[in-house]
């Protein structure tokens, strides 16, 4: 039975380009008004008004029990979709069914009040998400448990940490008991335990037969959690399917790489008197036919350069920076006499090494093993995308690299019961 | 299934009304908030609801009476009819500022979580309503001190209140919906509410204006029906008041409150779209 049904659903939201001329208050709606009467300088007046859409003829159904994972960019109609679904704001056209009770969780903590204390905060959002007292009052024990604030019950939420006042939030939430729940990247605060707990309670719920709609940019949670995934770029509903697949082609489409560059002829190509950049490839092995890099990955780094100097004592360096700047590691070549023509230089970067993240790569080259003779700044692009196996946490995980190290643990003396 | 609900690009759906309904723990909720973080972090707390109308008719009193040397109706103490007034209109101004206010103060949770959008205007009277009944009991306190029995007219003094409600209603709805998109609202309405207080019969009675050739223009202003109305209810047949002033206010106001829930209705759906 399909509890969710949507049919041509499109958004339309006018953007004002000129922000001089948004009537935002009376007395710019009684000039604009003016200018109009009087200047029939028509053009200019519907000149900065664009329509966008926000999303564009979606159909699709969605039936009991299933958990549906929503991916797509930034800007894709994603939370567009959830607020239509949620009935914060209606559809421009088409039409939703939805069959059983909705909850939405937008965010966390919706309507907490920073005056009021945690017990009746828990009463005032409770009743906020469509929970009744008498529910509320029967699940407030495993609340307040599930987000650990008993000794701050009656203190104002303001006093919260950040921390608490979010695992009050999500507690709150996750006792809803809705036969559909609408959850949107909720997973991006708190701290890696809360996330777990999140996700095991989310995995509850949706063994309980309930339906669950999730956004989130975390696709190891999507996948971990969700069965079906609808994909959606630019408005509308690219594809929709099992988890995996529409990850696999999501992730081959986001990725945001810039894994070659060449150049055919010195005069192009940058680079000084002394040399030319012909070309920096990155090559990745990818592994189970995906296409893209995830931390399983091995990758090469093939670089080439016309040397036009003879006798010149060359080697290379590399440094590999975060996306936020930070240099994870530099590594240079031995130093090496070179005569006119081609270089070639190669590095390989093993799989399971590098960390999830977008990372940024530069190449120099370096005379007499001092001098800069050229640095190409920022040459290549590339993101790694997480993979995890046989793990039930899905936060973000930490550090730059991920290496697999002989790490392990065993029972070394086992306590003998009598 | 008992929650079905169908969205669509035109308003919200047919049974709107048992939505609103179902939520009234909601209402209860949202206006019990209101109420609990008014005071906090006050020194004084609840006795500002004291505080603040105690004082203004003492000003009124020093102001029209002493200095301007107005007359109340025969036989009423000045100090009285000026509360009596005071306490119904001060209920006015608060709902209808409140209620002017209300989405946009709420604009978090219009545009995080779906429920029936009147129960914000609905939930903002509940302040008002407190002020309200604290300063009743000041008039009454008063009335002792002037040794003033009311009379039968009490009886109607419900009816007065929720007429007041409905006005302040009729009223806040349209200014709350104009007041997402346009701010000027928010400058606008204590404005308003200054005028207010001194074209209604508040420091004066209406028998000061009964004789002028305006005057059946004055009784177009539906609070003149709802304070002399309730000033009569309170002191009896010795204050002025006039019944068709009454009337004025009944058409006046119910025809607004069916404009402005309409209007209402139409613009909530999009209010997430201008908040």
């Amino acid at each position: 039975m399909s509890v969710i049904t949507a049919e041509n659903i499109s958004k339309k939201y006018i953007i004002d380009h000129k922000s001089s001329k948004r009537s935002n208050s009376i007395r710019d709606l009684v000039s604009d008004t003016f200018d109009s009467i009087f200047k029939p300088n028509k053009e200019e007046n519907s000149k900065g008004k664009e329509e966008f859409w926000a999303l564009r003829d979606v159909n699709f159904k969605i039936e009991q029990g299933d958990r549906v994972g929503i991916v797509g960019h930034n800007g894709a109609g994603k939370s567009t979709l959830l607020k239509i679904l949620s009935r914060i704001t209606n559809p421009t056209t088409g039409q939703v069914k939805i069959s059983g009770r909705v909850a939405s969780l937008l965010e966390v903590g919706t309507g907490f009040h920073p005056e009021l204390t945690g017990r009746e905060n828990i009463y005032l959002n409770g009743a906020i998400l469509g929970m009744n007292k008498e529910e509320i009052r029967r699940s407030f024990d495993a609340i307040v448990d599930f987000a650990g604030v008993e000794k701050f019950l009656d203190t104002p939420v303001k006093r919260y940490s950040s921390g608490m006042y979010v695992r009050l939030g999500f507690a709150i939430a996750a006792h809803l008991e809705p036969e559909i729940l609408i959850i949107d990247e909720v997973l991006a605060v708190g701290d890696a335990e809360f996330q777990k707990k999140c996700l095991g309670k989310m995995r509850d719920v949706s063994e309980s037969g309930r339906t669950i709609l999730f956004v989130s940019h975390n696709l190891v949670a999507v996948q971990a959690l969700c069965n079906k995934a609808f994909f959606f770029e630019k408005g509308t509903l690219v594809d929709q399917g099992d988890t995996t697949h529409i990850v696999t082609t999501y992730l081959s489409k986001i990725s945001q790489k810039n894994l070659e560059r060449q150049w055919n002829s010195i005069d192009e190509a940058p680079g000084n008197d002394q040399v030319r950049i012909k070309s920096f490839k990155l090559i990745p092995e990818y592994q189970d036919n995906l296409m893209h890099i995830d931390v399983r990955t091995p990758m090469q780094l093939q670089f080439e350069f016309w040397n036009m100097e003879e006798e010149s004592n060359l080697n290379l360096s590399m440094h590999l920076y975060s996306y936020t700047g930070e240099c994870i590691f530099n590594v240079g070549t031995t130093s090496q006499t070179f005569s006119k023509g081609l270089v070639t230089g190669s590095c390989e970067i093993p799989g399971h090494f590098l960390n999830d993240g977008s990372y940024v790569v530069s190449m120099m080259i370096v005379k007499d093993t001092s001098t800069v003779v050229y640095n190409m700044e920022e040459a290549l692009s590339f993101d790694v995308e997480d993979y995890r196996e046989g793990v039930t946490w899905y936060g973000k995980w930490p550090g730059f690299i991920r290496p697999q190290l002989n790490f392990s643990i065993s029972q070394t003396e086992p306590v003998v019961n009598d | 299934m008992s929650h079905s609900v169908t969205i669509k690009a035109d308003g919200s759906e047919k049974d709107y009304w048992k939505d609103l309904w179902r939520n009234k723990q909601l209402l209860w909720i949202l206006s019990k908030r209101d109420i609990s973080v008014r005071y906090k972090q006050t020194f004084l707390g609840m006795a500002w609801s004291v505080i603040r109308p105690l004082m203004t008719m003492l000003i009124m009193v020093f102001v029209f009476s002493f200095v301007a040397k107005l007359r109340p109706d025969p036989g009423v103490p000045y100090p009285l009819m000026v509360l009596g007034g005071l306490t119904i209109w001060l209920f006015f101004a608060n709902t209808f500022t409140q209620i002017s206010s209300s989405i946009v103060l709420n604009s978090n949770l219009v545009s995080k979580v779906y429920f029936p959008r009147l129960l914000m205007p609905l939930s903002a009277v509940a302040v008002g309503f407190i002020d309200f009944l604290i300063s009743l009991v000041l008039f009454i306190c008063l009335c002792f001190w002037y040794q003033y029995s009311p009379s039968w007219q009490i009886i109607f003094m419900p009816f007065f209140i929720f007429l007041t409600f409905l006005t302040s209603l009729g009223f806040g709805l349209f200014f709350s919906v104009v007041n997402v998109k346009f701010r000027d609202i928010g400058q606008l309405v204590p404005f308003m509410i200054q005028i207010g207080f001194y074209v209604c019969p508040i420091a004066y009675t209406s028998r000061l204006v009964e004789d002028a050739w305006w005057y059946k223009f004055y009784n177009l202003n539906p609070l003149v029906g709802i304070i002399d109305g309730f000033r009569w209810c309170l002191l009896g047949d010795k204050v002025f008041f006039n019944p068709i002033s009454l009337y004025s206010t009944l058409v006046i106001s119910l025809i607004a409150l069916f404009l402005s829930v309409m209007y209402f209705r139409k613009k909530e759906n999009t209010f997430v779209d201008h908040i």
